[in-house]
């Protein structure tokens, strides 16, 4: 077997090794993301029941919270950012990045500083590499977040808001919009505006409740935890995109393998057949001279 | 007409279905809610809900910091940590 042939058949063999890897990885990452919008689906109606409780305190009791009032003047905005602990995602960690990014630069175009909270191993590499400071980071769960970790997060920045340490805060997440769509989305978590959940506009009006304790005290002990349930379902939103955007980075790896092979399998037979086009002809040759020098 | 219960905590829902009685204990002390209760908006304190069912069976479960609505027959207990005891 000639130089060449046996260049092609090893590019051959190791676009198959690769393949087989990240064809493994896609349907990995497929079964992931069934069960990371099974997770999204089971927290539903809890956000969905307390968003519809701290609507109805927020509409019947014109309570004023200091979660829930602007302040004249925003000197510092905290940022968290969601990033993924493993990477192999296509552009999932890096729109986050820029997203962030841009936002900072918005917010210190306006005069305000920017304090950064990171999630995710990836978010804290970029920031460590760059020598960027952050207040403080989470790893390692990013793939299946639970409920504490949502709960560490929102009273870690409810404290700074309440302290006056930071005047507004904001996350940045992917969004899971469909299995092929992840889009990188800002939202400002404090302070509040509620947000109607999308089945509260058929539902009847809210009823006037009565309020146990006295509505200003349900609000103190809901807003919190209403910030806390936005946190958990965007850590919850960023897992489930996370895997949607690894099983498409994994399938458009898979192709390109494929393509890869179909490539250099094309070059190594016309290798092959250039090898033996020469074989043939050095036997005519051969045997040309052998019958002329009779 | 049954009072129709669902009991959710932050990760997923704990119980739902039909309940004749609902006895809660919120932080101004013990509520006992039967069908045509008022709209109630009120917090839990840490302790057990018990739930009485349609059948006669009673479902014990543990809601710490939470909060339970009732407003047209329709009863929400709310707990980031509800587990059935």
């Amino acid at each position: 077997m000639g130089a060449k042939l046996r260049v092609y058949t090893q590019k051959i063999k190791s676009a198959q090794t690769t393949k087989k890897i990240t064809k493994a990885m896609e349907l990995i990452a497929a079964s992931r993301i069934q069960k990371a919008l099974g997770r999204v689906e089971a927290s539903s109606p809890y956000a969905r029941a307390i968003t519809r409780a701290v609507s109805a305190v927020a509409t019947y009791s014109n309570e004023g919270h200091p979660l829930t009032t602007e302040r004249e003047e925003i000197k510092r905005s905290a940022v968290i950012v969601l990033t993924s602990d493993r990477g192999l995602a296509g552009a999932f960690n890096s729109q986050i990045i820029r997203e962030a990014g841009e936002l900072r630069a918005q917010l210190e175009q306006d005069g305000k500083e920017v304090d950064h909270y990171l999630v995710g191993r990836k978010a804290v590499q970029y920031f460590q590499f760059r020598r960027r400071a952050f207040i403080k980071d989470w790893q390692g769960q990013t793939d299946v977040p639970d409920a504490e970790l949502a709960r560490e997060i929102a009273d870690l920045v409810i404290e700074s808001y309440t302290k006056g340490e930071v005047d507004e805060i904001h996350v940045v997440y992917n969004r899971f919009v469909s299995m092929m769509t992840q889009e990188p989305s800002v939202v400002r978590l404090l302070p509040l505006e509620i947000v109607e959940a999308d089945q509260a506009s058929d539902e009847a009006a809210l009823p006037l409740y009565e309020f146990e304790p006295e509505p200003a005290s349900v609000l103190d002990a809901l807003l919190p935890v209403y910030v806390e349930s936005r946190i958990f379902n965007a850590l919850l939103q960023s897992a489930a995109a996370k895997q949607a955007a690894t099983q498409k980075a994994m399938k458009s790896a898979s192709d390109n393998a494929d393509k890869l092979i179909t490539d250099y399998t094309r070059l190594r037979n016309n290798a092959r057949q250039a090898e033996i086009t020469q074989q043939i002809s050095e036997i005519v040759g051969g045997a040309d001279a052998l019958s002329s020098a009779k | 007409m049954p009072l129709s219960v669902s009991i959710v905590s932050a990760t997923q829902e704990v119980w739902s279905g039909d309940a004749s009685q609902i006895i809660a204990k919120t932080v101004e002390g013990e509520i006992g809610i039967l069908t045509g209760h008022e709209p109630v908006l009120a917090l839990l304190a840490e302790g057990q809900v018990r739930v009485t069912d349609t059948a006669g069976t009673v479902h014990r479960v543990q809601a710490d910091e939470g909060f339970l609505s009732v407003d047209h027959d329709r009863v929400e207990i709310v707990a980031r940590d509800a587990a059935l005891a």
